[in-house]
């Protein structure tokens, strides 16, 4: 029901506030929610606030398993 | 764009639906409810029914935080608006919701009321640092996704010592809702409501974790799986969920482990349990009073509560006969099944908020899915 | 060409004046404004007769007329602003019925206390985009209305045009099987002006592509005269365009989703705000329903032309008593394109 979306944090600024980017939109948000914010991190942004960071290694895995589930299927 | 595009490839679509039409056992149907409005709108928008098997039937909950806003609640922002003359700030989502007397706060704000659309809570506090001699109410609502950056304001309202903010909490709860559902008549008793599993939502559990839905798998003996917003992430979510209920699991497992944990955000649930408490009891459109269902701001906050700020009270309003948002809320029901959709109410003219929230059942059928009913056109529901 | 007379009481202070209620009186002070600020811009000889009318030549052919009132919020906006906007607009409504745009008149509603500054800014984009069309301002007026009741300026064109012979370009002609096309990427218009509202604002590059499109449409009915309707998808979208043309005809769409050209940038913002790219608006690119077999051939003069370099068909024609627009999702499903309830609003769920 919420409408959230995978961002890359490409700077920190004071006050726990970052600037975002989506291809090439840049929108400065809270990550007051979250500890240890770095730059190059995803973060998962709803409202203007960084919720939860997203982990590159599970995305990878998860479209790997995507791809597992059709091999399943074609055996 | 990163962790989006990936997520909503087409081809790898056609082949998890394939691996959804070999797994779903012949002569077996699954009734399988995504809670999540966000997920309704996915679903749509991309047109998954048409990518799954007849016998596999998705059935809309009432994860729409505009969907199941009653009425009244509506009602005491656009009084705040237009008696008491604050500058009412809101999310874009409410602005069309048909509330008492033929209002919405839109309509409210062509009659002069101050009414200011905003993208985040944080925009409602700098226009209440901006017009230091006008009252600012943020009405907020939403999930448990969009209940940690309420609170963070009204802190930071209370760091800033702003004497002319204050919020209308509408923040309600998940397990609360699901619960609702399992023990409604229909599920336990009549059995008129078949439902198989759910499909968890995807944000809300970033902020709660996967361990709240494990109770409902235990004690209702249905699986959860939570899924991401994307489209793919849905298709393997109701894979998962065919393959737990072919072997007779009732598990909750986690397809959106790329931000969901077991735990979830700890820091933003402290928060939240900071600043807020729960109510007792809550009405819900279309579900009536849910118990322990909803959130209110705790006394140490209290000159930030509008509600005990203008002294408002809420009155149970009732929904136009014809409409059968509450039903649908709770998956009894169809939109086809309502006798005023696609007639008395349409987008334009919305009788309920089903209709209002592009996420709710009916804008979402309506607005994508309606030409299903076209006879001649292919209609694999 | 325009010297201050002798008997003016004040020279007009561009710099720090601001518009008031005298402007509008039909006074000194508003044939001040008039000369100095809207007549030095658009400087042309119907202008310099000093006239409340143009006397014009008869045109050969067809004469179309359109006209559009420009509201937009705010007026000045990455790429473009009110001025350009009303200019283009309304050469673009003109040109849509294959018609060659020959004269603009101008109207406009100015609130007390506007900065004549702005209003500068404002009429010399107006001229510049106008010299660039080849279409003069011709005549115009102004109104001032009090404080409050007026959003800053609001501004009216109309055009007049003609339509060459042979040519008969309308929303109601779109046949079944004929191909759709668009001249470019969609959403950059409104993804531009959005990212300059207040508690909307991001960061970006996005400008708006507002343009004068006869240009283009010229080079196109002279390659494909045979083209069947034209419409540039303003406010609305291209949802909202081909569905009206969808109405007019009495037929369906049928729309590939991948087809439709949209900026990086443009599907990223509409990402931020929930926002669909198909019904955001745009102001320099048009639609085009063409038989099937003269698409190729459309598309090739389209994009030889700067302002066409990205056209693509995106979709056909088809019959359909219901008037549906549909659409093949990237995903692989189908959805209706529907009209649009009122304006899309950002959404947080």
């Amino acid at each position: 029901m919420c409408l959230a979306i995978p961002v890359r944090v490409v700077e920190l600024l004071g006050e726990a506030a970052a600037v975002v980017d989506l291809d090439g939109i840049r929108k400065e948000i809270s990550v007051a929610l979250l500890d240890g914010v770095s730059v190059g991190d995803y973060v998962i942004m709803h409202v203007g606030y960084a919720l939860a960071r997203l982990d590159p290694d599970e995305a990878e895995r998860t479209l790997a398993l995507f791809a597992a589930a059709i091999a399943e299927q074609s055996t | 764009m990163k962790y989006i595009d990936e997520f909503r490839d087409g081809a790898l679509a056609r082949k998890l639906a394939a691996a959804i039409v070999a797994e779903a056992e012949p002569g077996r149907r699954y009734h399988l409810m995504e809670f999540c409005g966000g997920h309704t709108h996915a679903i749509s928008r991309y047109g998954i029914t048409d990518l799954l098997p007849p016998s596999v039937r998705m059935i809309h909950g009432p994860g729409c935080p505009v969907c199941v806003l009653p009425i009244g609640r509506v009602d005491l922002a656009i009084g705040l608006a237009l008696q008491q003359r604050v500058i009412l700030a809101t999310y874009g989502d409410c602005l069309r919701v048909p509330a008492s007397n033929g209002l919405s706060l839109l309509k409210a704000k062509a009659r002069g009321g101050d009414v200011r659309m905003v993208y985040s809570p944080a925009d409602a506090l700098t226009l209440a640092q901006a017009h230091p001699e006008r009252e600012v109410v943020f009405f907020a609502i939403g999930f448990e996704t969009t209940t940690p950056p309420t609170a963070l304001v009204i802190k930071q309202a209370a760091r800033l010592g702003l004497a002319n903010f204050s919020v209308v909490c509408n923040h309600v709860l998940t397990p609360a809702a699901i619960t609702n559902i399992l023990e409604s008549p229909e599920v336990r008793q009549l059995g008129t409501l078949a439902l198989d599993g759910f499909i968890g939502p995807a944000h809300v559990s970033t902020i709660i974790g996967s361990q709240p839905y494990e109770f409902f798998a235990e004690e209702y003996h249905k699986p959860v799986v939570i899924a991401g917003f994307e489209p793919l992430d849905v298709m393997q979510a109701i894979l998962m969920l065919v393959r737990q209920i072919n072997q007779g699991r009732a598990e909750v497992e986690n397809e959106f482990t790329r931000a969901v944990s077991r735990e979830g955000n700890v820091k933003a649930q402290a928060l939240v349990s900071e600043v807020f408490e729960l109510r007792r009891t809550f009405e819900w459109r279309g579900l009536g009073q849910v118990p322990y269902s909803a959130l209110r701001i705790r006394d140490a906050f209290a000159t930030f509560d509008a509600e005990r700020r203008f002294s408002l009270e809420t009155r149970s309003v009732a929904d136009n006969k014809a409409c059968e948002c509450g039903a649908i809320l709770r998956g009894v029901k169809q939109p086809r099944d309502c006798k005023a959709f696609g007639t008395l109410c349409t987008p334009e003219n919305p009788i309920g908020s089903c209709m209002v929230s592009s996420e709710g059942a009916c804008a979402a059928y309506y607005s994508y899915g309606r030409f299903r009913e076209t006879p001649g056109v292919a209609a694999p529901i | 060409m325009s010297a201050v007379r002798a008997d003016y009481i004040r020279p007009l202070d561009i710099k720090h004046g601001r518009v008031d209620l005298s402007h509008g009186s039909g006074g000194r002070a508003m044939a001040q404004l008039v000369e100095q600020l809207f007549a030095a811009a658009f400087d042309n000889p119907w202008l310099a007769q000093r006239n409340d009318q143009a006397l014009l030549p008869q045109p050969e052919g067809r004469i179309v007329i359109a006209t559009d009132s420009h509201v937009v919020s705010p007026l000045f906006f990455p790429g473009g602003d009110i001025g350009c906007l009303s200019v283009h607009g309304t050469v673009n409504d003109v040109a849509m019925s294959g018609a060659r745009p020959l004269w603009l008149a101008a109207a406009f509603i100015l609130e007390e206390g506007f900065p004549l500054a702005d209003l500068k800014r404002i009429v010399d984009s107006m001229a510049a985009a106008a010299r660039e069309a080849g279409v003069p301002i011709v005549t115009g007026d102004t109104k001032v209305v009090e404080a409050g009741k007026g959003d800053g300026v609001f501004i009216t064109t109309t055009g007049v045009g003609v339509v060459p012979p042979g040519i008969e370009i309308s929303g109601d002609r779109a046949r079944p099987g004929d191909s759709i096309i668009v001249s470019g990427t969609v959403g950059d218009h409104g993804m531009a002006v959005m990212s300059q509202r207040e508690s909307l604002a991001f960061g970006t590059d996005l400008r708006s592509d507002t343009a004068a499109l006869h240009g283009l449409v010229a080079a196109m009915i002279d390659a494909v005269p045979e083209v069947r309707a034209l419409r540039d998808p303003t406010r609305g979208g291209l949802a909202t365009t081909l569905n009206e043309i969808a109405a007019q005809s009495g037929v369906g769409m049928l729309i590939e989703e991948d087809a439709v050209p949209v900026q990086r940038q443009v599907a990223a913002a509409c990402e931020f705000l929930g926002l669909d790219p198909l019904y955001v608006a745009n102001e320099g690119k048009l639609v085009a329903i063409v038989p099937p077999e003269w698409a190729e051939r459309l598309l090739q003069a389209m994009h030889a032309h700067p302002l066409g370099h990205q056209a693509a068909r995106i979709g056909v024609v088809t019959a359909d008593r219901h008037h549906f627009v549909q659409m093949h999702t990237r995903f692989g499903g189908k959805r209706i394109v529907d009209w649009l309830a009122g304006d899309q609003l950002p959404r947080i769920c």
